[in-house]
């Protein structure tokens, strides 16, 4: 188990480095420097001053190991747009506000989508069952910003549609900006988790050993929570992490769209102002929470199947 | 000793000697196949839709009066009328011919980035898994690093370093997407290859190129064919997302998604801009999942019963 974890650290840093050269030779190669677009009216010395210090002026190579140093340092560069504006202080700022989405979606997706899953599962063949499988090809065809849209559009004048609470304001308080942009992110999820919690029902209730239990005298409940629930829950860990990046990647839009004062918005924004050392700095971010929030998914994994914890692999 | 003469070995009880004659006509996979899609009535639903939409998308443009560029300032965000069957956007623009030019764009991007995607998912995936051992390890080891950076990221650096335009996009969207398909073929070529005709192949002396090409890959076409429908929804949907955040598409050519993010700041005031294009992706992102389901129950020979 500890080799294991191991193990999976050392693949975590291995990929996060391969991640911050790509993005760091990827945005460095780019044909046109940012600044030099931004300062071409500037006197050569004021240039000058302003490539020293961004380091500009120095070869591709001492760069990279410069940034890496700062990177270790937790020094994530400065930006180019607002300059003065360290990317630290950004992602301190405004993470709070994705995360909050994020992890609201994540868990309302989970259980709704579980026990719509299971629902489908125990009544199969029924209208809950069909009502469900709608619901789930309904919701991985739609995406997010229709779904925005229409909640914009039909529940704006029961929640507000745009803005966050302020920093100061208790959790309570920013629950109700939260509401509509809580369920345009989760859909999506809800809709996956019911599809796979269905059909992983089903193939565990048809096993020997449920019926072998309910010979024993378990009673149902038993069955259900013990049995049926802790096998059936295995593959939904499995795409959890594809979900997680889902919900990342959601957050872009839904962030926009509800103008939240996230790190997703912000993104999109670096983006489309070529706010090069930004865009590095939250790639780099979103790259980590997701590649860490895989082996979460992975330890999770080992702890709800004691088959790993003796393999050390998975099924 | 016994005299064993002809009558003692008289042929008794055989006079239908046409018990094993096959009365029906032997069909192929394909056939089968297509036999049970076609008793699945969603499916063929979806798969009626989809092609009312290719069609449409293919020979919508010349139906409309107007050209999808064209633009008109007296009929700016007007509703659907008469003379414009979806309405006008926010340039006067006759947003029924630009629905199907844009769909043609997502289709495009789908149908053209899922074929890349699948040529390199098999050969590598099949590399992988023919080969085993030490040259599958180091494969699938770059694999697992490449599925654990987020897929979206890549797309969005690929395409802000890429520039803009739909061979662009095509590479951004591909640039990692192929892992899914080769760990796919992986498996299943790692299960095929201890099979016996694998083996009788071999004992002919066909070459590794010909037992993959030949051998492993039309066996494992099935899971290729369902991959493919899941997939090209998958494209359009990154699609729609990267034009909604504006790296996508750019004016003049358009897209569902660059339509949708054109009408999105307005939905409020004119909510048929979004719902046309949205629709559009709705409908056939649903015919394409709709139809994967039915594919996968129609090609999956562990799933007949």
């Amino acid at each position: 188990m500890f080799r294991y974890i191991l193990k999976r650290l050392g693949y975590m840093v291995i990929t996060m480095w391969v991640v911050i050269t790509i993005t760091f030779f990827l945005m460095n190669t780019l044909p046109g420097n940012p600044i030099e677009v931004e300062m071409r009216k500037l006197p050569p010395q004021i240039k000058k001053n302003i490539m020293h210090q961004y380091g500009f002026d120095r070869p591709i190579h001492e760069r990279y190991v410069i940034y890496l140093q700062n990177l270790l340092k937790g020094d994530m560069g400065e930006s180019i747009s607002t300059p003065g504006l360290k990317a630290r202080t950004v992602i301190a700022e405004r993470f709070p506000a994705s995360a909050r989405l994020g992890l609201q979606s994540v868990f309302i997706g989970l259980i709704i989508g579980l026990v719509l899953g299971i629902l489908a599962a125990f009544n199969r063949n029924t209208w809950i069952d069909y009502l469900v499988i709608g619901v789930a090809i309904l919701g991985v065809s739609v995406p997010n910003f229709v779904i925005a849209a229409l909640l914009q559009q039909f529940l704006g004048g029961i929640f507000p549609v745009i803005g966050w609470a302020s920093k100061k304001a208790s959790w309570f308080a920013g629950l109700k900006y939260t509401v509509l942009p809580t369920i345009a992110l989760s859909f999506t999820s809800i809709a996956t988790y019911a599809r796979y919690m269905r059909t992983s029902v089903l193939d565990v209730i048809n096993q020997d050993y449920i019926l072998t239990a309910k010979s024993k005298g378990v009673p149902a409940v038993g069955v259900v929570c013990k049995h049926i629930l802790r096998n059936a829950i295995l593959p939904i860990v499995t795409i959890l992490g594809p979900q997680i990046a889902s919900i990342i990647t959601g957050t872009f839009i839904v962030e926009m769209m509800f103008s939240i004062p996230g790190l997703g918005q912000y993104y999109v924004e670096s983006i489309t102002n070529r706010d090069y050392t930004m865009i590095m700095a939250t790639t780099i971010f979103f790259a980590f929470l997701f590649i860490a929030s895989l082996l979460v998914v992975d330890l999770l994994y080992t702890v709800i199947d004691p088959r790993i914890r003796i393999t050390g692999e998975k099924r | 000793m016994m005299e064993l003469d002809k009558d003692k070995f008289k042929i008794i009880g055989c006079e239908n000697a046409d018990a094993d004659v096959i009365v029906r006509p032997n069909i192929t996979y394909w056939q089968d196949a297509w036999r049970r899609l076609k008793q699945n009535k969603i499916a063929m639903v979806a798969l009626v839709m989809l092609c009312i939409i290719i069609f449409m998308c293919l020979f919508g443009p010349y139906l409309a009066k107007y050209k999808f560029s064209d633009q008109d300032m007296s009929l700016i965000d007007k509703g659907p009328s008469a003379e414009h069957w979806f309405g006008t956007d926010n340039l006067g623009r006759d947003l029924f011919a630009r629905v199907w030019i844009g769909g043609r764009v997502s289709i495009a991007i789908g149908i053209v980035g899922t074929l890349i995607e699948i040529l390199v998912g098999c050969i590598y995936g099949g590399a992988a898994g023919y080969f085993g051992g030490l040259v599958d390890d180091i494969m699938m080891r770059i694999v697992e690093i490449i599925v654990s950076i987020p897929y979206m990221i890549v797309v969005i650096l690929a395409s802000i370093v890429l520039g803009k335009g739909i061979g662009a996009l095509i590479i951004a969207l591909c640039i990692t997407g192929w892992t899914g398909i080769a760990r796919i073929i992986r498996g299943q070529v790692m299960q095929l290859k201890e099979s016996e005709y694998v083996l009788a192949a071999r004992a002919l002396g066909a070459s590794s190129n010909r037992v993959i090409l030949k051998h492993l890959i039309p066996n494992t076409i099935g899971e290729i064919i369902v991959y493919i429908s899941f997939d090209i929804p998958s494209f359009i949907f990154a699609e729609a997302f990267l034009s909604f955040i504006g790296l996508g598409i750019q004016p003049p050519d358009t897209s569902w998604g660059a339509m949708a993010s054109l009408a999105q700041p307005k939905f409020q005031f004119y909510p048929h801009e979004l719902m046309v294009p949205s629709l559009a992706i709705c409908l056939t992102m649903l015919s394409f999942n709709l139809l994967g389901d039915g594919l996968r129950d129609a090609l999956d020979p562990r799933l007949r019963q």
